[in-house]
Formats: C-alpha cells, structure tokens, sequence
C-alpha cells in the first residue's frame, strides 16, 4: 500500500516535535515555504482589510455627490502632468458624477469579496457532494448526474428572473433590502456554477474508487463516510482548488453581470464588477477607473490561486516530507 | 461498454422530454412578455391582440404539446421534404419565432457559421494553447515559464469580456487601425484574399475568447498532472528505465486527462450557446446574440428551440465523456 | 433606331454625369457606391405592421413608404401624393368625416408594377384584418372604410368627425404595402409568409437582396425609383446589434459606418468620440420627456394583490407641498449637463413638441432645496422623530423609486436620491431590466404599469404631431388595474374629473390654435395636480460620417426618411 493520504497515521514516524504541535504545523511550515502563496496571502489578508477597515479610517461615504469635484485624476497622473485635476482628499480621484473612487472600492470590495467567497464555497460544497456520491455511490450516479444535466441545461436568465420573482419580497421582507438581494444573488450564482466541479469530482472518484488503496480500505471494512473523508476527498483536492479558484473569479464577475441585467444590487450599491462595468466607455480618457478594479479582481483572483497552489504542496505529505 | 451506450442513450430520451418540460415551465414562470420591445406607443390593446395572434392566448398545456409536435413531428417532417422532395410537412406550421415570424431553424441554421467560426475556432485555439502550458508548467513546476503561464492565464481569466472586448478595440482598431471592430456576417470567404479578411476579423474576438478557454483548461490540466506526476507508478516506470517523454506523455498524460476531458465536453455545448458578451461587443450575431435577444424579447419558442437544442448537446457529450473515461481509465466499469 | 439612340442616350449620360455633376450632389443612380448603416438594436422583421418597434419600422422605411410624412420641422408634407390634402383644398371633407388621397402618377413598386388605389385599399383590410394582430392598428382607428374610385383616388371615412384625419397611411409607422405580394398573407397567415415579411416590394429608394433577421439587412438602388437620380447609393448594408458605444465608435472613431442611429450615451463619452474626428453627432427634438412618475395609489406590500397600487390615496404623494417640493429639489440643468448633453433639454412639461403645445407656465430650471424645505415646514410635514426623515401624517417619507436599467438612469437615480436626501425624503432606488420593466406581463411585480413602487422614471412619447391620444394616457378610466389584467396607459392613475371633461372637449375640436391651447392646459393640469414631474425633454441624437451628406435628422418620422438623397461627399469615394 503506497498510496499515502494526509493522515495523522503517518506523522508520529517523522514527527519527533512535542505531542501538542498537530500536523497542522508542518502544514503552515511547509507552506511558508512557497513564495507565491504567502505573497498571495499577505495580498489578501491586505484587500479584506482594506475594504472591512478602510472605510472606518477612510470615512468618505461613497455614495456621496460632488459635482463640483467631477473627473478629479488619481494623484499620481500629477506626476507627468501638470494640469490635471488632482486633489490630496481624492487620492484615486472621483468619477463623472464626483464620487470618490477609493471609497467606492472599498465599499465595492466589501460586496464584490462577499459574494465572492460565499458563492464560491456554496458551489464548491454542492459540487463535490454530489460529484463524491455521484462517483461513490454508483446506484445514485445515474440519478444525480441525470439532475446535473438539467441544471446545466438550464437558461440562467429566466432562471434568475423566476427565482427574483419568487423571492425577492419575502426575503426583502424577513433581512431587509440589502441582505435579502445578497442572498438571492449568492444562492443564485451558487446553484448555477457547480455542476463543472461535480462532473469533475465524479470522474476522479471512479478513477480512485478502482486504485489498490481504496479497494484495500474497503477489505478491511472501512465504512463508506471514513472512505470518503479519509482516502477520496484528499485526492481530488487539487482539482477542487482549481474549481474554487476559478469559481471566485467568475462569480465576482457573474455579479456584475447581474448588475447589468438589473438582477443584481441597487445602482447605488457599487461592486467591483460594476465599477469596472461602468467605466469601459471612459476607459481612453480616465483609464483609472478601469484600472483600479480590474486589478482589485485581478489580484485577488491570483493570490487565492497561489494561496491553493501552496496549500495543495503543504497537505501533499509526499512533499511535505521531503 | 456498448450495452452501457445502448442504454444511456435510451434513458436520456425520458430525461431530455423532462428536461423540456421544465425549460418550458421555467419561461412560463419567468416574467417577460413579447410584447416588452414594442414602443410606448402602442396601446395596451393592440398588445394584447398581438399577443393572441402569437398563440398566447392558449393555456401552456397546449402550447407545451404544440412545441413538442412541431419540434418532433413537422421539423423532421420539413427535413425529409426538403432532401427528397415528398412532401410530408404538408404545409404544416414549423416552429416560428415571436419576433421576426421565422422560422426558428432557419434562423438557426443562419448563424450557425459565424458561431463555428468564431466561437469554436477560439475553442479548438483555447484547448491547443492549454493542453502544452498545462503539461509544461507541471513538469517544470514553479519554473520561469510555470509561473509567468499562471500568472498571465488567471489574470486573462479574471478580466471580464466585456472590458477585454472594447480594450482590444481601442487599442487595433482604433489606434492602430489594424484589424475591424464589427465582424461582418455577411462576408463569403472564396479566394485567399478573403479568407485573409475573415481571419483579420476574427482575430479579436477569438483572442478574447481563447483566453477565457485557455486559463481554464490549462489550469485543470496542470493541477491533474502535478497529482500524478508525484504518484509511484511514475517512479516505477522511470525505474523501469522508460524514457522521459514516454513517461510523460504517455502514462501521466493519460491519468491526467479525466478532469481535463470533463472540462472539454462541458464546454462544447457552450460554444454552441455562443459567447454572449464577446458576440455583442463584437457585433458578430451568432448563436449567443440570438439567445440572448429571444431572451429579452420572450420569444418563447425560440428560447425553447436553442436551449432544448443545448440540452440535448449537453446530454450527448456527457455522455461521451463517461465513454472517455472507460478509454483513459480501463478500471472505470459501469456495469 | 429610335431604341437605340435612346440607349445611346442612356450610356453617354452614365458615363458623363459623375464628372459633371459629382460636386452638385447630382447624377446618376448608384454613383456613390455603398452606405453602411449601424443600429445598436438589430431589425428583426421588415413588416411594420407585424412588429411596432422603432428599428424595425426605420429599416422598412427604406423600402415601404407612406403617402406622406413628417418632415424634420413637424410639417406634413406629400411624397406618394400630389398635396396634402386639406379642408382648404378639398381634401378633407367639410363634415371631416373623410379624406381624399390623390396618388402622384406614374409610381411604380420596385417590380416594375404600377402603384396604384388598391394596394392602399388592400394595406387597410391587411391591417385591420382582427386575426393579423397588426401593431398599427390604432392608425386605423374610427375608419369606417376605405374606398377607391379610380386607380390613383384614395378616401378614407371616418365614422365620426376626425379633426385630424392624417392617422391612416401618413407616416413611417404606416406604410403601404403591395396587395400582389401579400395577398395569401391576410389574418392568421400573417406570420406564415416570412419571405413577404423579410422582402417586402416597395416604392422607397431600396430593395433588399439579403435580410438576416436580428443581424445585417443587404439593400441594393431601387431601379424603378421615380427620381432616376436617385438614390446616390447603389447598395446599403444595415448592421444591427451590438450596444450604443460600439456604434459610435465605429461611426466617429474607426469610421467603419457611415450613420449610427440612436447614441444614448452621456455627454463626456459622444464628446471624447468625436474627437476621433470622423464623424459628427446631430440631435433632433421630438415630445420625448424623461419623467418621474406620482404613484396616485397605495403600492404598500401589505396590501392584497386586488388593493396594491389600486386603492387611493397614496399615504403622502397627492400632497400639494410633497410634490412640489421634490420637483423644487431637483437641479434639471445638471440632469442634463449630465446625461444627455445636446440631446437634452430642461423641461417642465409632459408635452413639449411641438412649438404650439408647449405650456410655458412653469419655471423649473433652478434647484431649490431650501424652498422646498420651507414649503414642507410650511404644510407642516416635519421631522418628528430625529431620524432625517420627514413624517407626513406619522407616516415617515420613504419612497421606492423604481426605474429600468440603464446607465444614465442610474446616474440620474444616484442624483435625485441625494437632493431628495436633503429635503427629508428617503429613497430605495430600484433597477428592472428594461424587458420586464416594459413588458406587460401581469404575473411580473416589476412593470412598469403596475408600479409596486412610489415613484418609477421612464421616458414616452407620441407619434406625429398630434398628442390628442397622448394626452389620453392622464384619464381616470385608462388606470391599469386587476380588473384590465394590469394594462392601461395612466402609469400614475391620475385622476380629475376637470382632465377628464377637458380632454372630451378636445376630441370634438377643430381649430389647431384651440387644439393647441387645450393640449398646454391638459399638460399644465396634470403637472400641477400630481401626476408627474417632469425632468428631461430628450432628443434624439444619432452620428454620421463627415463623408456621408444629405442627412437631415427627423425625429417625427423614421431617421431615413431621405435616404434617397443622401450623398458621399468630398472625395466621393
């Protein structure tokens, strides 16, 4: 049996630390060792704060009105011209109708991270559920797989308006305005994007489901949750991570798509997807305004994938041993 | 294996009418109105005269069943006339859209070139670009090429079309001035000059949307390679003596491909739902603007045509992606 | 022989008249080679009478044409006809019960046919036909029947007195077609014949060779135009779809297009594009008002879906000092200056074209806030409780103010929302797509007509010159309600007895003088009581090339009403 999962099984051998330091440690040891995902992760824990606490030092409504201060540039286009309309209480100027643009995307980031996360991780759960017993359990695997055929075949914009329909109001009513529309637009972009995970996750798990480790499991009588847990689940994580990396972005994206439909949040609710939406029309003349929250998306974006790449390297005991 | 075929494709018939069914009850349910594209101007009871003369004036059941006839009955019917010269249809009512009184097929069989051209060109570029980033940044991980691949594929895939089309734009076709910014449909490729002009107008859009195929794919394909790659069947067959290459590209290659095959046929389907913003940005009117319009303007039988059409796609690679998993993975039994 | 010196004729003056006449914008048919027009809204069908939207009636009207139509001033003038016809001249009949059309001779559709009285006669029975559901019905009402004496005679009687006649064959939206051509195509069979509704025979200055519905419309010179000079351009290609930026651009920066149809864009961005040097945008004013419309009902979700935005009051809209205060509050010039540029106009009146109807009774081109804080003070609607929030009878001033998707509209949302902020008045702005926003499904909660919202911004308009049925939309009786399925078009259910007795009155006038002064009090009635507040007169704004002349912008019939005289200019390439 060579097949070896991320268990504590294997770590008394090689672990002469003290009883109370857990595998995680090695885990973190192992994953400060991977550049690209502590930069990733220093950018992120950066992004959440600057968009959770910066508004409480940066204490500019967003929404506020300005027009006087219209089309201020950001400070540093003051550094190859002269002219332009910079001001030091503007740092990333305003837009067309005054509007401060650092606030807008720290209050944007809020949203856009939010929906983010919360999208993602509900289609990551839905996903591998259903692909670990899709490809486990094989009398559920017809029937299951059959169910994401239809959702995939489902057209998503009718689907939105119906779920809109249905419940806007009562979920406006029981959390309000806004949390009610976030949870419509969290479980609308969740439901609608975990089939390609599913898929994946079922392929893998038959693949594995047939390999010596697990039919050797199995002879002992490892029962099906162990199974899955223990020996499935840490196998497939790679593609997962992918999926989930993947998944933010486009539901960062699918958010401000939504916006443009008028299925998202209220115009006056800026999101980074929205911002950038927004200012393509004006990207030749004020190319910071599609520059700031593009690269907010951007960056995110790739520092949770490096962070996953670290993570995958540091629960790979093959690796962490070396 | 073929039992397994015979049998899906039998029960797939069972699920597609469901999966109809609940389209059609979906648009039934979804709020919209044919009529919501007419002007102000048109009084409320002209609307709804021309809302009659649409059919709507029967209840769903009806028109559910009406669908199905047309769909599977007259359609096939018109085919069989129109390739023989019989003449079954008859003059039967075919399938018609609510906004331009078309023939949906028709309408479809119409942007099907522009779609295959472009869409699934940017596919087939997408997949040949990713499958040897993918293997390469595996092999090499965290190399110079590993890394830069990463860190251009995740930033091409987190920027939305809709700011990659008009950038793309901007920059050949108006500052520049190199390349056309409105696809031109009608356009016949006949001699190696023309065929220059459609491979100059398809360059943007197929950039914008290869990157989105690219990223992807290349993805899956580096994380599947990376878990084998470390697996003990590689270190056996290096030991063997077996050389790299083979190594590699035959026996990781082949482990690896199971997420990457899934992600293929998942996406096939959706080159033939088009590229809904990239089309629009684009001004090429395929599949995906078509969807998109009949979408607006609840152009019921339309949407029920293309999705159904989708569905049926969706079902079909599948389930050859199951097929496909048997081939990589002989261990895989599905009986 | 005579034959042949006529071709002779033929050849020489083809060959001679672009040298000749190039720079007087004259000469042969064809010369100027090919047009690209691009509409951000694709055309679906090429028969206006089976789809009523604006871009499918512009694209026809290259090919099928009315016997008049508006010219960019809002005059009528002839163009299948040989005048006008009038009381003065005959035309119309004394008891204006009927009109008499005289069709210019020698017409001929673009078959080679002659045009003739039943191809009118016939486009009336195809419209009216009550199987067709054909979208310009209403230019056909209270006709009673049409009649043709010769071939080149055409009366239309109306039942009742019509002190304007010009309804039925006047006009884009009301073209004739050919009986031949359509003839198997009446009532249900209607939507059947898709190569009659994709090809439709004309008179106009161009027939289509390939129509790709929702794509790209192929048009070629009509060879038997009746000004055998016309059109300077031998074949048309009409792009559709896409979005209003990438039209522009590719008229005024890549210079692709030679005419872009409807640029909804904000000023800063039209300005940057015309910067590209290319082409030049023109703006045209029709009765087009961006406006925000007075929920007259109850929209509170506790009420039952037979009660909801049915049952009157609203709990503090129909206060005089509400309303006038929030109209006070807001800065109409920066409205404009904001999201229509020269395209707009700062307006305080539901109809403001043409020149005659346009009250000039109110005065709103200057923001307020602090009179309209008094004027709250005043009525005594104040802040009881501390919270920033006005309270009018305890109930707190907070309104949901809906509108569709569409950046200037959020824009102008973002704006009205502040300045009502400093009145005490809250708002929830809310964005529906345009396609269920305007789309009449009763099962929707998000139409327009049933207006579960206080207030809902939105621009209408009419067509022609003559607002008697638009000014119809304020009658009690038009209100949508459960009881109409939701339709009607009094979006605010306004309603006063005097409106309604004035607007009777209107209906039984002649006099165009008195029309017009009874249209400026309707409008004034209706702004003044609480029906709506108006905010934006809005143009038309479209962009040609600089190469492209002849383009004379009409927003009171199709944009490419003159298509048959537009030209290349300069270099004519």
């Amino acid at each position: 049996m060579t097949e070896i999962t991320p268990g504590a099984d294997l770590l008394p051998e090689d672990a002469p630390a003290p009883v109370s330091r857990s595998q995680w440690w090695d885990v973190w040891d192992q994953f400060k060792t991977h550049k690209g995902a502590v930069l990733g992760l220093g950018f992120l824990v950066f992004i959440t704060l600057f968009a959770a606490v910066g508004p409480v030092i940066w204490d500019v409504d967003p929404g506020k009105l300005d027009i006087r201060n219209k089309d201020v540039r950001p400070l540093y286009v003051a550094l190859w011209d002269g002219d332009a309309k910079v001001s030091w209480t503007r740092p990333m100027g305003t837009d067309h109708l005054g509007r401060d643009i650092m606030a807008n995307i720290m209050q944007g980031g809020r949203i856009s991270l939010a929906v983010g996360w919360t999208a993602m991780i509900l289609a990551i759960l839905i996903g591998t559920t259903i692909g670990v017993v899709a490809g486990y359990f094989r009398r559920l695997d017809g029937l299951l797989m059959r169910f994401t055929d239809l959702v995939l075949a489902l057209p998503l914009l009718p689907l939105l308006l119906v779920m809109m329909l249905l419940f806007r109001d009562p979920l406006r009513a029981a959390f309000g305005p806004e949390n009610g529309i976030f949870i419509l637009i969290v479980t609308g972009i969740g439901i609608t994007s975990w089939m390609q995970t599913a898929r994946i996750v079922r392929g893998d798990v038959m693949a594995l489901k047939e390999r010596e480790f697990v039919l050797a499991a199995r002879s002992i009588g490892t029962p099906a949750r162990r199974m899955i847990t223990r020996h499935l689940l840490p196998n497939v994580l790679s593609p997962i991570m992918v999926s989930a990396t993947l998944g933010l972005a486009t539901a960062i994206i699918t958010e401000s798509a939504l916006s443009f439909l008028g299925l998202g949040f209220p115009s006056d609710f800026p999101t980074w997807g929205k911002i950038l939406f927004d200012s393509v029309d004006r990207m030749v003349a004020f190319p910071e305004r599609v520059l700031f929250p593009g690269l907010a998306i951007s960056l995110t974006v790739l520092s949770v994938n490096y962070i996953g790449d670290g993570l995958r390297d540091a629960l790979d005991p093959r690796i962490r041993g070396l | 294996m073929l039992t397994f075929t015979i049998r899906r494709l039998l029960l797939s018939i069972p699920t597609l009418l469901f999966i109809a069914f609940v389209i059609f009850m979906l648009l039934e349910l979804a709020p919209g109105d044919p009529m919501g594209q007419m002007p102000l101007t048109i009084p409320d009871e002209v609307k709804q005269r021309m809302r009659e003369a649409l059919g709507l004036g029967e209840p769903w059941y009806t028109r559910f069943a009406l669908w199905l006839y047309q769909f599977f009955v007259v359609e096939p019917q018109y085919w069989i006339d129109n390739a023989f010269g019989t003449n079954f249809a008859d003059g039967k009512q075919r399938i018609i859209s609510f906004q331009s009184r078309a023939p949906v097929f028709d309408i479809i069989a119409q942007r099907m070139p522009q779609t295959l051209w472009v869409v699934g060109m940017s596919y087939i570029v997408g997949i040949l670009i990713a499958l040897p980033i993918g293997i390469i940044s595996a092999y090499k991980q965290y190399s110079v090429f590993d890394q830069s691949g990463t860190f251009i594929t995740m930033i091409g895939f987190s920027i939305p079309p809709f700011f990659t089309g008009p950038l793309l734009i901007v920059i050949f076709a108006v500052q520049l001035d190199w390349l056309p910014s409105i696809y031109d449909t009608t356009h016949v490729v006949r001699d190696w000059e023309t065929f220059k002009f459609q491979i100059w107008q398809m360059v943007l859009p197929v950039m914008v949307l290869a990157l989105q195929t690219t990223a992807q794919i290349a993805r899956y394909m580096r994380a599947s390679m990376l878990d084998n790659l470390g697996q003990d069947y590689v270190r056996t067959a290096r030991a063997k003596g077996l050389s790299e290459s083979i190594v590699v590209m035959k026996h990781v290659l082949r482990n690896s491909m199971i997420p990457v095959v899934t992600v293929i046929a998942l996406g096939i389907p959706s080159i033939f739902g088009g590229a809904i913003i990239t089309e629009q940005v684009f001004k090429v009117n395929g599949l995906g603007q078509l969807l998109i319009l009949a979408l607006q303007g609840a152009d019921i039988p339309m949407v029920m045509t293309i999705t159904f059409l989708l569905a049926v796609l969706i079902v079909l690679m599948n389930l050859i992606a199951d097929i496909l998993y048997g081939v990589l993975d002989p261990r895989i039994r599905y009986d | 022989m005579k034959l042949k010196t006529a071709l002779l004729g033929a050849v020489a003056t083809a060959a001679f008249a672009p040298m000749a006449l190039a720079d007087a914008h004259e000469g042969e048919r064809g010369r100027d080679g090919e047009v690209k027009i691009i509409y951000w809204q694709a055309p679906s069908i090429l028969n206006p009478f089976l789809s009523g939207g604006t871009k499918d009636v512009e694209s026809a009207s290259l090919i099928v044409e009315p016997l008049a139509r508006y010219n960019p001033q809002g005059e009528l003038i002839p163009w299948l006809v040989d005048e006008v016809p009038t009381v003065a001249n005959g035309g119309v009949s004394e008891d204006l019960k009927s009109i008499t059309w005289k069709i210019t001779e020698g017409i001929l559709w673009s078959d080679g046919t002659p045009f003739t009285s039943a191809d009118v006669k016939f486009t009336y029975e195809y419209c009216t036909d009550p199987e067709s559901g054909c979208a310009q019905v209403t230019k056909f009402e209270g006709v009673s029947s049409v009649e043709t004496p010769d071939d080149l005679t055409v009366v239309v009687n109306f039942e009742n007195e019509t002190p304007f006649p010009y309804g039925p064959f006047v006009g884009g939206e009301s073209p004739i077609i050919q009986a031949a051509q359509f003839a198997d195509c009446m009532g249900a069979r209607a939507p059947e014949c898709t190569d009659q509704n994709f090809g439709p025979i004309g008179t106009g200055p161009f027939v289509v060779t390939d129509f790709r519905t929702n794509d790209v419309i192929q048009l070629e010179a009509n060879e038997n135009y009746r000004d055998p000079s016309k059109p300077a351009f031998a074949t048309v290609t009409f792009k559709g779809g896409g979005d209003a930026t990438a039209a522009g651009r590719a008229v005024m920066e890549t210079g692709e297009f030679d005419y872009a149809w409807n640029l909804q864009l904000a000023p800063d961005v039209i300005a940057s594009m015309e910067a590209g040097g290319l082409g030049t945008p023109v703006a045209g004013f029709g009765p087009l008002v961006e406006r925000i419309m007075l929920n007259n009902t109850n929209p509170d979700p506790a009420l039952g879906p037979d009660e909801r935005a049915v049952i009157r009051p609203h709990p503090f809209l129909g206060e005089p000092a509400v309303y006038q205060a929030m109209s006070m509050a807001i800065d109409r010039p920066l409205l404009v200056e904001v999201g229509y540029g020269q395209a707009g106009k700062v307006t305080c009146n539901w109809v403001p074209a043409p020149e005659a109807v346009n009250s000039d009774t109110f005065t709103c081109d200057t923001q307020d806030i602090d009179g309209a804080n008094a004027l709250l003070d005043e009525a005594g609607f104040t802040d009881t409780d501390g919270d920033g929030v006005r309270e009018v009878n305890g109930v707190p001033m907070r309104i949901l103010y809906q509108t569709s998707t569409n950046a200037v509209r959020q824009d102008f949302q973002a704006l009205i929302k502040e300045w009502w902020s400093e009145i005490g008045i809250e708002a929830e702005l809310r964005n529906v797509d345009s396609s269920v926003f305007f789309g009449g499904d009763p099962g929707s909660p998000d139409t327009f007509q049933k207006f579960y919202a206080d207030v809902e911004m939105y621009a209408n308009t009419f067509n022609g010159t003559d607002p008697q049925s638009y000014l119809g939309n304020g009658l009690c009786d038009k209100a949508p309600s459960p009881a109409t399925q939701w339709q009607g078009e009094n979006i605010s259910r306004f309603c006063d007895e005097e409106y309604d007795e004035l607007h009777a009155a209107l209906t039984q006038t002649a006099d165009a003088d008195e029309r017009a002064a009874i249209a400026r009090q309707l409008n004034d009635i209706i702004v003044s009581r609480g029906g709506m507040i108006p905010l934006v007169h809005r143009g038309r704004l479209s962009a040609h090339a600089n190469s492209l002349g002849g383009v004379d912008l009409n927003v009171w019939d199709s944009e490419l009403w003159n298509a048959a005289d537009w030209y290349r200019t300069g270099d004519n390439r």
